[in-house]
C-alpha cells in the first residue's frame, strides 16, 4: 500500500517555507493551478542581467504545494535564465526527499509556475523564447 | 509536546473498561459460540447477554439486533438485502430492475458508493438535496416516494458538518406510505436520544464509542424481511454468518452500558465545549460554522476558513500536537472536495478551506483551549503565504 505519510524535508519546507510573499514591481509573474482545483501557485521573478535576483511565491494549497512551491524558489534564486530551465519536477522530488504518489502533480505545478514567470519576463522583455517554454505555455494556456 | 486528539468523530480510543471486558473473551473464555461444549456455551452466553445491553440503548428487543463487522458491513446490507419492500413488489422479487430507493446527498460513503453499485445493476435511485445549514426536508422525501420506492435510507448525524436529521418526522412519513426506513446512526447511536418508534433499521458502530473496532450492529425491526450478505454457518439467526467476534461484542455491549450511564451528562458536557470552540473560532476573520447551529451532534464543531487549503491546516495543527480532520481535496485520495460540504451549497474554492473538530470522553477544557489559543496564529500564516486574502 501507498503511504500517504510526507517526508520531513516537505514537512520542514511546510512549516518553513523559504522566500513566500510577492514582489511588488516583478519582471515575470507565473500563475498556474487554480482554486477550483485546490491549489494555485503564483511565482513573482526579479531578474537582472539575466540572472533571478529575487524569486518569491504565494500558494493556496495543501502540504505538497506549498512545500514544492518552497524549493522551486531556493533553486532558481540566484541562477541565469537558462540554468533555472534546467529546473525540474525530479530534482525538486529529490530535495524534499520525495512526495506522496497522488502529490507528485504539485511538484509539476511548481515547475510550471517557473516556467510561466520566465515566459512573462520574456516576452514582456521582447527577448527571444525558447523553444519549450512557449511549448509548456501552450500547454497550459490550452488547459 | 502533549498530544491533543479531536478527531473522535473518525475513531476514539477504547475505555480501559472495555478493554477489561473484552479480556477473558480473548483468552480464557475463547469458545465458538456455535460449540456444544461448556467453551461455546460460555460464548454464546456472553453474546446474548451483549445483545440485550446493545438492544436496551435504543429500545429494542434482542432478537432485533444482529452483530456485524463494521458499519459499512450493516449499511451495505440494508441497501443490498432489502430486494423486496414492505408490501412486495410484483414480479421476480429477487431482482433488482424497476426498485427504487432514497437516500440523501450527504450520506456516508459506504451508502453512496453502495447506492451507485445498486444504480448499475438497474435500481432507481433518488438523492434528496440538503439546505446551507445540511437540512433535509421531510416533505422532499415524501414527493419522492413512489409505487416502487422499497427504502428510504438517511444519515442521522452527519459526521461531516454535525447536522442531525428530523429521522422521527421522516420515520412518520415512510410508515405511512408503506416503504422501508433505515437510518445511519453510527455519529448520534449512545450520544443522542433515538426514538425507533417509526424506523425500520438502524446502523451503529462500536469504535465510534470507546469500543473496538471491528464490531457493529444493524437493528432489524421485527417482521422486516432482510437478506443476508454472508452466507454460512447461519450465526445471528442466519443473517450473518461468521464465527462470532465474541470479545469483540462484549466490548461493544459495555461500550453501550458506559453511554446509557454517562449519555445525558457527557451530552451536556460535549454541547458546552462544542460551543465555546464555535464561539471562539468564529471570532477569526472569514471563518464560517458549517452545518446546523443548533440541531447538530453535541462533540461537532466544523467549518471553513477562506483563502486556506485544509490539509494545510490540518497538517499545521498535527504538527503543533492537535489531530483534526478536514474534508478537503487534497487530503482525499479521489483529490475531490467532500461531497457533504458541496451538497450544502459551497463553491469547491470553498469547501477546500474546511476543517472537523470532534470531541469525546477525554476531550476536555484545557485542550479546547489550547485549539482556540493556537489556532488563529496558524490560520493568519497560511493566509501570508496564500494569494488570497490579503
Amino acid at each position: 500500500m501507498e503511504s500517504n505519510t510526507y517526508s520531513s524535508g516537505v514537512i520542514r519546507h511546510f512549516q518553513h517555507p523559504h522566500n513566500y510573499g510577492k514582489i511588488n514591481n516583478a519582471d515575470g509573474i507565473g500563475i498556474v493551478g487554480n482554486v477550483v482545483c485546490g491549489d494555485e501557485m503564483r511565482l513573482y521573478i526579479k531578474v537582472e542581467d539575466d540572472i533571478i535576483k529575487d524569486v518569491k511565491f504565494e500558494t493556496f494549497g495543501c502540504v505538497a504545494a506549498i512545500s514544492t512551491s518552497s524549493v522551486v524558489t531556493d533553486l532558481a534564486k540566484g541562477k541565469r535564465i537558462k540554468d533555472a530551465l534546467k529546473i525540474t519536477n525530479s530534482k525538486i522530488l529529490k530535495e524534499l526527499g520525495g512526495l506522496p504518489l497522488i502529490k507528485i502533480h504539485c511538484s509539476l505545478l511548481a515547475v510550471d509556475a517557473l516556467y510561466e514567470a520566465i515566459y512573462d519576463y520574456l516576452s514582456k522583455n521582447k527577448k527571444k523564447i525558447p523553444e519549450k517554454v512557449q511549448k509548456k505555455h501552450n500547454q497550459l494556456k490550452r488547459a | 509536546m502533549k498530544k491533543i486528539y479531536l478527531d473522535y468523530a473518525a475513531t476514539s480510543p477504547v475505555d480501559p473498561s472495555v478493554v477489561k471486558a473484552m479480556l477473558p473473551y480473548l483468552t480464557d473464555k475463547f469458545g465458538n459460540t456455535m460449540s456444544l461444549h461448556s467453551f461455546g456455551q460460555e460464548a454464546k452466553i456472553a453474546l446474548e447477554k451483549s445483545r440485550e445491553v446493545v438492544a436496551n440503548l435504543i429500545g429494542a428487543k434482542p432478537n432485533e439486533i444482529i452483530f456485524t463487522g463494521s458499519a459499512t458491513e450493516s449499511n451495505n446490507m440494508v441497501l443490498k438485502g432489502l430486494p423486496v419492500g414492505r408490501q412486495g413488489i410484483k414480479g421476480n422479487p429477487a431482482h433488482l430492475a424497476g426498485r427504487h430507493i432514497i437516500i440523501s446527498s450527504i450520506e456516508h460513503p459506504c451508502i453512496i458508493e453502495t447506492a451507485e453499485w445498486l444504480e448499475k445493476k438497474g435500481v432507481k435511485v433518488t438523492r434528496i438535496p440538503v439546505d446551507k445549514k445540511g437540512l433535509i426536508n421531510p416533505l422532499d422525501i415524501e414527493k419522492a416516494i413512489t409505487k416502487d420506492t422499497t427504502l428510504v435510507s438517511i444519515i442521522h448525524g452527519s459526521n461531516e458538518i454535525g447536522t442531525i436529521q428530523p429521522i422521527e418526522e421522516i420515520g412518520k412519513i415512510c410508515k405511512k406510505h408503506n416503504v422501508y426506513f433505515h437510518t445511519d446512526a453510527v455519529q448520534t447511536f449512545g450520544k443522542v436520544p433515538i426514538d425507533i418508534a417509526n424506523i425500520d433499521l438502524l446502523t451503529a458502530s462500536s469504535h465510534k464509542i470507546c469500543g473496538p473496532k471491528g464490531v457493529a450492529c444493524l437493528f432489524i425491526k421485527e417482521g422486516v424481511g432482510i437478506e443476508p450478505l454472508l452466507h454460512g454457518g447461519g450465526q445471528e439467526n442466519g443473517l450473518r454468518s461468521s464465527t462470532v467476534n465474541v470479545a469483540g461484542v462484549v466490548g461493544f455491549a459495555k461500550a453501550c452500558q458506559l453511554c446509557a450511564e454517562e449519555r445525558e451528562k457527557e451530552g451536556l458536557r460535549l454541547t458546552k465545549l462544542r460551543d465555546k470552540i464555535i464561539k471562539n473560532v468564529l471570532k477569526i476573520d472569514k471563518a464560517y460554522l458549517t452545518g446546523h447551529n443548533k440541531k447538530r451532534l453535541p462533540n461537532n464543531a466544523s467549518f471553513i476558513f477562506s483563502f486556506i487549503e485544509g490539509e494545510s491546516l490540518a497538517i499545521q495543527l498535527d504538527l503543533n500536537g492537535i489531530a483534526v480532520s478536514t474534508g478537503s481535496a487534497c487530503s482525499s485520495m479521489k483529490l475531490e472536495p467532500n461531497h457533504v460540504l458541496l451538497a450544502t451549497g459551497l463553491k469547491p474554492a470553498e469547501a477546500h478551506g474546511s476543517l472537523r473538530v470532534s470531541l469525546g470522553r477525554w476531550t476536555t477544557e484545557e485542550d479546547i483551549d489550547q485549539l482556540i489559543k493556537i489556532l488563529p496564529g496558524i490560520v493568519n500564516k497560511l493566509r501570508e503565504i496564500s494569494p488570497y486574502g490579503k
